[in-house]
């Protein structure tokens, strides 16, 4: 099976340090691939260069068998990718409505959208608001609400909102659990899987050992900028993982990437 | 799965209740003044504009409250206004623009000196007029997007480099009221006075308040709107959620080097004459940063509304208006100005805090 997004030999340096060494990445269709490692280990840096956020110093990146060369993230958007980052790149002074359709906003029909270029905003908060409602993470009464007068919990379920909504070939989710409760946690994850059984492939990073367990159907293991190995999550335990991620273990041959 | 992995378990009795937001009520007065105050920035302005007018109204009496002083504010702000609008555009992207006044100078200049050195027709004069004006702000704008120096140094020098252009230009040579009015009556155009029941109004005021509303869908109503916010909000928020910050800086950069060139021409149409020591060379810059703080704008970018920056115009000239009036000394109109300054920002810093 071909893969969906692949990176063959991605290499990305910051001044002297390397954050990605000669890495290879490799999403299949309608898979949740989860990325662990440990702090440093370069996953922000892998995802921010499948996603566009970052352009490497080498490699290739392949959409669908196609060579692709993302500039910025809105380019890796019209082609189908989104993503929420760790920071969940939101406006605060806007409205939830705004920030769920920024950069791609509705226009009025006929002449006050074609000619005054007049957005509709009454359709946008409707969908912002159907979007949330489906995410279940919360009861909106204010669509119209600065994104700056939500806690931390309902601002990344904003975020995850957005990219489920508009994602339409990868959608690449940052410590998508990392601010939230334990029940807004299972929300997430549940949406995660919704969007799984859609045929959308999921790249998800976390820390969180049993969500990656309970969710992955691949585990990509990153160690000192590379992949190390890709596990199944069935035939390995928790501790391997990490075992692996902290280098207390190496692969076998067989395992290694 | 092993039981202690099983945590989530215990949740499920918990309260089927998700997050939602508290309504207004409960907050007491001060919370909902301050809510509404977050969500309608220009508010405080209008409310001190309209005090201002009813206290120099009581006490000066129908002299201050009849159409023509209300209509002589209009036109004393109107250069002031236009400028105002080009200055908010820039604060709400988080920059600021010390070079606006410098450059309506040299646009109606350039304006004057095309048509009465090279003879081209006025029309075409204010065309290139606001065409260079569109140019010198592309060049501020490339300059703070591409080589992302401060907005505050690239426009400092411009505002240095505009100036003194515009005097070797000119040659410090002023063209009289008189010959613009014989030749090229067309320069003072936006001068045009109409009468509406003893309200005067000219051209000018008419485009300053046209500009304003316009701008005020703009950005209110359009995408561009809401990317202007976004990107002075947040930068690498906006370009991570998918807008074209270089995009959106250099269409407001232009825009305003755009509206400084009109402003040029407001400035031919109020005195007659095209002057290259107009005092709005040396201090438009900071008339206009009054009007935009005076009228709830956010230095930090991102937050308020361009009505606010109309409403601070406007408060300038009552007071000076209103102060002429009463026979007070000029020297109190800038005392109060600048009380109101730190006022403004005391309370955009009180809007500013996120519990509304």
């Amino acid at each position: 099976m071909q893969p969906i997004l692949k990176g063959t030999g991605l290499v990305k340096r910051y001044g002297k340090v390397t954050a990605l060494d000669n890495c290879d990445f490799e999403l299949m269709p309608g898979e949740i691939l989860a990325v662990i490692g440990d702090n440093g280990a370069g996953k922000s840096t892998l995802i921010k260069a499948v996603s566009g956020a970052v352009v490497p110093d080498a490699g290739t990146v392949e959409l669908e068998g196609k060579p692709v060369h993302f500039q910025s993230p809105i380019d890796a958007r019209a082609a189908g990718i989104e993503t929420v980052y760790q920071t969940l790149a939101m406006s605060p002074a806007l409205s939830i409505a705004d920030n769920m359709f920024m950069g791609r906003e509705i226009r009025q029909q006929g002449l006050m959208g074609q000619l005054f270029r007049r957005l509709d905003k009454a359709e946008m908060q409707r969908i912002a608001r159907e979007k949330l409602n489906d995410l279940g993470l919360m009861t909106i009464q204010n669509i119209n609400q600065a994104v700056e007068t939500l806690s931390g919990g309902q601002r990344q379920g904003v975020a995850v909102a957005r990219a489920a909504a508009f994602g339409s070939k990868v959608i690449i989710l940052d410590e998508p659990t990392a601010a939230l409760g334990v029940k807004e946690s299972r929300k997430v994850l549940e949406l995660i899987l919704d969007v799984r059984s859609r045929g959308i492939p999921i790249i998800l990073i976390s820390h969180n050992m049993p969500h990656v367990f309970e969710l992955a159907d691949r585990i990509h293991v990153h160690r000192l900028g590379k992949r190390l190995c890709v596990i199944d999550p069935k035939d390995y335990t928790m501790a391997d993982a990490v075992a692996f991620m902290t280098g207390a273990k190496e692969p076998t041959a067989a395992e290694a990437a | 799965m092993p039981n202690s992995d099983n945590y989530e378990a215990a949740a499920s009795g918990a309260s089927t209740e998700v997050a939602s937001f508290a309504d207004d009520e409960g907050k007491g007065l001060v919370g909902r003044l301050h809510h509404t105050l977050h969500v309608n920035p220009a508010l405080v302005p209008l409310i001190v504009l309209l005090a201002a007018i009813l206290v120099f109204g009581l006490v000066l009496g129908s002299r201050f409250f009849s159409p023509f002083a209300m209509t002589l504010i209009l036109q004393q702000v109107q250069i002031v206004g236009v400028l105002a609008a080009a200055q908010a555009l820039i604060i709400l992207t988080a920059g600021i623009d010390l070079s606006v006044g410098a450059l309506a100078v040299l646009c109606s200049v350039i304006m004057g000196q095309f048509t009465f050195r090279y003879g081209i027709p006025p029309a075409i004069a204010v065309a290139c007029g606001l065409a260079i004006g569109t140019a010198v702000g592309a060049v501020n704008g490339w300059l703070v997007s591409r080589i992302k120096l401060p907005p505050f140094i690239v426009t400092l020098g411009m505002w240095q480099i505009v100036l003194a252009a515009n005097y070797l230009y000119s040659q410090n040579e002023t063209i009289r009221s008189q010959d613009i009015e014989e030749q090229a009556a067309f320069l003072q155009f936006l001068g045009t006075k109409f009468e509406i029941g003893g309200a005067i109004f000219t051209l000018g005021v008419v485009l300053m308040i046209v500009l304003i509303f316009g701008l005020a869908y703009a950005l209110r109503s359009t995408a561009w709107g809401r990317h202007v916010y976004a990107v002075g909000d947040d930068p690498e928020a906006a370009e991570l959620a998918g807008v074209d910050r270089h995009r959106t800086l250099m269409s407001v950069y232009m825009l305003v080097g755009f509206i400084c060139g009109l402003a040029g021409w407001v400035m031919i149409g109020r005195f007659g004459s095209v002057s290259p020591s107009a005092t709005t060379g040396v201090i438009g810059n900071i008339q206009s940063i009054t009007a935009v703080v005076i009228g709830g704008i956010s230095l930090f970018g991102g937050r308020g509304s361009i009505m606010g920056a109309f409403f601070g115009a406007l408060i300038v000239g009552v007071f000076e208006l209103g102060l002429r009036m009463g026979g007070a000394n000029p020297q109190w109109t800038y005392l109060l100005i600048g009380t109101l300054i730190i006022a403004a920002v005391t309370v955009d810093q009180w809007i500013r805090k996120v519990t509304a």
